[in-house]
C-alpha cells in the first residue's frame, strides 16, 4: 500500500494551469453554501479568479475552496479545505467551501481519483491540497512584488494579508487576486513548517453544520428539477433468482404511474470491474409522478422469478486478477455456518510461514485453540440508495450519493455507448456510506430509466430494497492456535481464517513479526450473496477475533494483556521475524501505552461492578487502542466508558477526528452486540429496522474519551481504524464481567441475557 | 385524489393528493420541504420526525387525511433563523457526521424539551431511543440536548 503516491507535482501543476485564468460564475443550489463556521454570511465577490483546481479568490478577499472527495460524514468538506487554507494563509472566516464536480483531469490521483473510502481521503490528498494552497500564496506574493517593485522574498503573508515590512505596504488577497491568477504556477511551492500551522490541528466546525440543522436540501434524495419523475425498482426476492416475467397491468393502471418496464444494467458481454458487483442486473422499473404513488404501484406488480444459473466474473484490481464465482441455488445462513466449520477443520492455503510452526506445535506443552465467527452485515446507510439522472440524447447528467465516481463512470459510459466526456457527475452529500456506496449500480439504473422515459428521473430504493439488494459485509470465521512451552512461553502461533465468499486474513499484520514460528492460512466459500467493502473491510472481523484471542492467551500465560502485547511489539521492533510486517511496532506500542496511561490501566481500580477490556489494532494506516469499561444490568452489558488512543499522524481537525472515533466505537459496539443479516432460501430475512437491530442511544457508551498521539507524521485516515479493535475490547470486557468468552457475533443478538 | 388544507410552519398549504399519502411524502414531493427525511417508512428510525402540535410524530406513517387543522412543524419551521436552542446546541457540539438523521433527532429532542425542560439522562435516552443515527453520534446528541436544556 505504501507504493501509492499522491498526485505527482507535475500533474498537479499541469492541471492547475489548465484550470487557472478564467472567470467562474454561478453557484449550484445544492453545493454552493457559505462556511457555516462564520455566523454572518460572507459577501460574495463580484468576480472570482481561479488559481488552481482547489481554490479561487474573489476581489473582496473571499476564498472558495473545493473539496475534491465526496462527503459521507467523515467531514472531508471541512478538513480538506483546512489544509488548503493553512498553506494559503487565509483567515478561515473568509473561506467558502464547495464540493468539486467529478473531474479526473482536474483532480488526478494515482489510484482512485475522487474516491471516498479506505480512509484514503486525507492521506492521498494531503500533499496536493498543501501544494494548491502554497502555490496560490506564492502567486499572490509574486503579484504583490511586481505591484510594489520589491523582492517577493521580503513579502510576508498572514490571514489573507500581504505585507512588505520595509516599505510599509500591505494589501489583502482580494486586491492582488486578479494579477496573481495570471502569474505562472511555481515549480515547487514552498510549504509551511509544521510548527507554523495555525489552522490545521485547531478544531473547526463542520462547514455544513448550519444547513444540516436547518434541513436544507443537500442529499441525493433531496435532489429535484422541474419535470422530474420518481422511479423505484423491483429486484428478485432472493439471491439465486432472476427475472422471468412481469405482469404490470395492475401497476400501470394505478394513479400517477407513467411507465413500467424492465432494465438490464449491463450490456451482454460487459467486462465488469471490481466495483461492479451486483446480484440483480435485471430489474423492473416503475416510474410515476410521486414517491407514494410509485410505492403503491410497486406493490401491485406481479413478477415471476426463476433460478439464476451459475456465473463467474474475473476482474483486475490493483494489478491483481480476482475471480468471483456465483453458484446457482438458494443459500441459507445456517448452511453457511456449517460449511464454514467444515472448511475451518481442513488445511487452508498457506499465506505466510515463519520458522517451523508444525514442529513447535508438536513439542508444545500446551496448545490453546479458539474459533470465532461473524455473520453477514448490512450497511444500512440512513439515506437509502438513490440517484438522479437526466439523459438527453448522448449527454448524461447524474447527481447523487456515491463514494467512487471514477469506478462507475466507465460502466455507465459503456452501458450508454457514449464517451465518459459526455457524462456529468454531481456528487451530493451522502447520508452515510460505510463502503456501500462504492458500488453505484443504482446510478446506471437511474440513467437507463431516464433514457427510457425521456425525462429527468430520481430513482429511490425503499428501505426494504436497500437492505435486501446485496453488497453485505461477508460472513467470516477464524481459528487461532497458540503453542506454549512448559514455562508458558509462546513458541508458535497459527491463524486460519476464511469466509463467505472471502477470507478476512491479513497475514502480515501483528502478531506476525513478533513470533518465531508463525503460520497463516486462508480459505473461502463461493456464494451468490454479493458482498462488498464495509467500514474497515476484513479488519472489522479479524481485528476483534485476534484481539480476543490475544486476551485469552495473555491470561493463559499469566500476563497482563497490555504488557503481553507490548512484549510482543518490543520483539517485533527490535528483532522482527520475517520481512513484510505490515505495521510499525513503535507506533502500535505507542497507542497501547497511551491508552494504558489515560485509562489508568492497572493503576486505578475500576468502580465496583465494572469490568474492563482492552484491544488495539492497526489498519488503514492508523493505529487505534481502546479500553472499555462495562457493567452488567439485568444480564445485559452497559458500556460505561471507552478510553481511546489514536495515532493518525497530524490530526487535521481534532473535534471531527474525535467525533469519528466516538462514532466508530459506538457503531462497533452495536454491530458486535446486535449486527446480523441472515438468509433463508436465498432471501434476506431482515428487511427493515423492525427486524434489523441497530444500536440506539440507550445502548451507546455513557462516556467516550479520545486521545491522540502527538507527532508530525503526515496524516492518515480516521473513518475505519478505530472500528475493528472495539469488537475485541468489548469481548474482553464481557469475559471479565460474565466469566464466559464470546466467540460468535452477534454477542447478544436475540438473547435476552448474557452470562 | 382529494384536496387538503394543511397548516405547515404557520402557513396554510393546499395539496391535491391521495388521502393515504403519508405527510412525509406530502412535505417532500409536493411542498419541497425536504428537510424531513425518509429512513424506513415504518416508524422505526425517526428520520422523518415532525411536530404535530407540540408532539413529535413519525411523518412516514401519518396519512395526510388524519391531520386536519393540527399545526405541523418541520425542521424548516422549527425556528426563523436556525437559532432554536436545540439547533444552536447541535452546532456548538458539532454533532453531525453525515447529517441525514439529524433533522429527525433535532425535532424529537425539541419536542422532548418542550414537555420536559430539564430531562434526566434516562429521560433523554428513553425519548431519543426511536431515532437511529447510523454514524452513531449518540454521545454527542445527548450532550447537545443537555446543553440545550441549560
Amino acid at each position: 500500500m505504501t507504493a501509492i503516491n499522491n498526485t505527482s507535482r507535475r500533474s498537479f501543476l499541469r492541471n492547475s494551469i489548465l484550470a487557472s485564468g478564467g472567470l467562474v460564475i454561478g453557484v449550484n443550489w445544492l453545493t454552493g453554501c457559505k462556511n457555516a463556521s462564520s455566523e454572518a454570511a460572507l459577501a460574495l465577490p463580484k468576480e472570482w479568479f481561479n488559481f488552481n483546481a482547489y481554490l479561487k479568490i474573489g476581489e473582496n478577499g473571499v476564498v472558495t475552496i473545493f473539496t475534491p472527495n465526496p462527503e459521507f460524514g467523515q467531514n472531508v468538506m471541512t478538513s480538506m479545505p483546512i489544509i488548503v487554507a493553512e498553506e494559503l494563509d487565509v483567515d478561515w472566516k473568509n473561506v467558502l467551501v464547495e464540493m468539486a464536480a467529478h473531474d479526473p483531469a482536474k483532480y488526478p490521483d494515482a489510484m482512485f481519483g475522487q474516491f471516498t473510502g479506505g480512509s484514503w481521503g486525507i492521506r492521498t490528498k494531503w500533499e496536493p491540497l498543501r501544494n494548491a494552497g502554497a502555490a496560490a500564496r506564492h502567486m499572490l506574493k509574486e503579484a504583490a512584488a511586481q505591484a510594489w517593485q520589491v523582492p517577493a522574498e521580503e513579502i510576508t503573508t498572514s490571514e489573507g494579508i500581504l505585507k512588505h515590512e520595509k516599505s510599509g505596504k500591505s494589501a489583502d488577497y482580494g486586491e492582488m487576486a486578479s494579477a496573481a491568477a495570471k502569474i505562472p504556477m511555481p515549480e515547487k511551492p514552498t510549504l509551511k513548517e509544521i510548527k507554523d500551522f495555525k489552522i490545521i490541528s485547531q478544531s473547526k466546525k463542520n462547514v455544513r453544520g448550519k444547513e444540516i440543522v436547518t434541513g436544507k436540501p443537500m442529499f441525493g434524495l433531496d435532489y429535484k428539477v422541474e419535470g422530474m419523475l420518481i422511479a423505484m425498482i423491483e429486484h428478485p426476492p432472493a439471491f439465486g433468482l432472476k427475472l422471468k416475467s412481469v405482469d404490470d397491468s395492475a401497476a400501470r393502471a394505478m394513479p400517477g404511474i407513467k411507465d413500467v418496464f424492465t432494465i438490464k444494467t449491463y450490456n451482454d458481454g460487459f467486462e465488469k470491474a471490481m466495483f461492479d458487483t451486483n446480484a440483480f442486473p435485471e430489474l423492473v422499473a416503475i416510474v410515476g409522478n410521486s414517491t407514494w404513488e410509485v410505492m403503491q404501484a410497486k406493490k401491485a406488480l406481479k413478477v415471476e422469478w426463476e433460478p439464476a444459473p451459475t456465473s463467474s466474473n474475473t476482474v483486475t484490481f490493483m494489478g491483481n486478477k480476482r475471480t468471483f464465482n456465483y453458484p446457482a441455488g438458494l443459500e441459507s445462513s445456517t448452511d453457511h455456518q456449517a460449511m464454514m466449520e467444515v472448511l475451518a477443520a481442513k488445511p487452508g492455503k498457506v499465506v505466510r510461514r515463519n520458522g517451523d510452526p508444525e514442529a513447535a506445535f508438536k513439542k508444545a506443552a500446551k496448545i490453546i485453540e479458539r474459533s470465532y465467527s461473524a455473520p453477514h452485515l448490512a450497511h444500512n446507510c440512513m439515506e437509502p440508495m438513490n440517484f438522479f439522472a437526466d439523459v438527453k440524447g448522448d449527454k448524461v447528467k447524474v447527481a447523487g450519493p456515491l463514494q467512487a465516481p471514477g469506478f462507475i463512470e466507465p460502466t455507465l459510459a459503456a452501458r450508454m455507448g457514449i464517451p465518459v466526456e459526455n457524462i456529468e457527475i454531481e456528487m451530493t452529500r451522502m447520508g452515510g456510506g460505510f463502503g456501500r456506496r462504492a458500488y453505484s449500480h443504482y446510478m446506471v439504473e437511474a440513467a437507463l430509466i431516464s433514457q427510457k422515459v425521456n425525462a429527468p428521473v430520481k430513482l429511490m430504493y425503499s428501505r426494504e430494497d436497500d437492505m435486501t439488494n446485496g453488497i453485505y459485509r461477508p460472513a467470516y470465521q477464524a481459528t487461532y492456535r497458540a503453542a506454549l512451552d512448559e514455562n508458558d512461553n509462546l513458541i508458535a502461533f497459527h491463524v486460519k481464517a476464511g469466509g463467505i465468499p472471502e477470507s478476512p486474513l491479513h497475514a502480515d499484520r501483528f502478531p506476525a513479526g513478533a513470533i518465531d514460528n508463525y503460520l497463516a492460512e486462508d480459505w473461502k466459500i463461493d456464494s451468490n450473496i454479493t458482498i462488498g467493502t464495509f467500514r474497515a473491510p476484513r479488519s472489522n472481523f479479524i481485528g476483534g477475533a485476534e484481539q480476543s484471542f490475544l486476551d485469552e492467551l495473555a491470561e493463559a500465560m499469566g500476563k497482563d494483556p497490555i504488557e503481553f502485547r507490548l512484549e510482543l511489539l518490543k520483539r517485533a521492533k527490535e528483532n522482527p521475524v520475517g520481512e513484510k510486517n505490515d505495521y510499525d511496532a513503535a507506533r502500535y506500542a505507542g497507542v497501547l501505552e497511551l491508552v494504558q496511561e489515560k485509562s489508568g490501566w492497572g493503576k486505578t481500580a475500576p468502580a465496583v461492578g465494572t469490568s474492563r477490556g482492552v484491544a488495539a489494532y492497526f489498519c488503514h494506516n492508523t493505529y487505534a487502542a481502546h479500553v472499555l469499561d462495562l457493567t452488567m444490568e439485568n444480564g445485559k452489558p452497559v458500556v460505561q466508558k471507552v478510553t481511546s488512543a489514536i495515532d493518525c499522524g497530524i490530526v487535521v481537525n481534532p473535534d471531527a477526528a474525535t467525533n469519528m472515533t466516538e462514532g466508530a466505537v459506538t457503531d462497533g459496539i452495536g454491530n458486535a452486540l446486535y449486527g446480523e443479516m441472515t438468509f433463508k432460501d436465498g432471501a434476506a430475512e431482515k428487511t427493515n429496522f423492525d427486524k434489523y437491530r441497530m444500536i440506539r442511544m440507550i445502548e451507546a457508551p455513557k462516556a467516550i474519551e479520545v486521545h491522540f498521539v502527538k507527532n508530525e507524521i503526515a496524516p492518515t485516515g480516521m473513518g475505519e481504524p478505530p472500528f475493528p479493535p472495539i469488537f475485541g475490547a468489548l469481548a474482553n470486557a464481557l469475559y471479565k464481567a460474565t466469566g464466559k468468552r464470546v466467540y460468535r457475533q452477534p454477542f447478544l443478538g436475540e438473547q435476552a441475557v448474557m452470562g | 385524489m382529494a384536496s387538503f388544507t394543511l397548516n405547515i410552519n404557520g402557513k396554510k398549504q393546499q395539496v391535491e393528493v391521495d388521502p393515504t399519502t403519508p405527510i412525509l411524502w406530502v412535505l417532500r414531493d409536493h411542498l419541497d420541504l425536504v428537510g424531513t427525511k425518509y429512513g424506513c417508512g415504518i416508524a422505526q428510525c425517526g428520520a422523518c420526525t415532525i411536530h404535530l402540535g407540540d408532539t413529535a410524530m413519525r411523518s412516514c406513517v401519518l396519512p395526510v387525511s388524519q391531520v386536519g387543522e393540527q399545526p405541523i412543524t418541520t425542521i424548516e419551521g422549527l425556528s426563523e433563523n436556525g437559532d432554536h436552542p436545540v439547533q444552536k446546541a447541535w452546532l456548538e457540539h458539532d454533532v453531525a457526521q453525515c447529517g441525514y438523521c439529524q433533522a429527525g433527532q433535532i425535532m424529537n429532542a425539541s419536542a422532548l424539551l418542550k414537555s420536559t425542560p430539564r430531562p434526566s439522562d434516562a429521560a433523554i435516552e428513553g425519548a431519543m431511543n426511536g431515532n437511529i443515527c447510523r454514524c452513531a453520534t449518540y454521545v454527542w446528541i445527548k450532550a447537545a440536548i443537555k446543553t440545550a436544556a441549560g
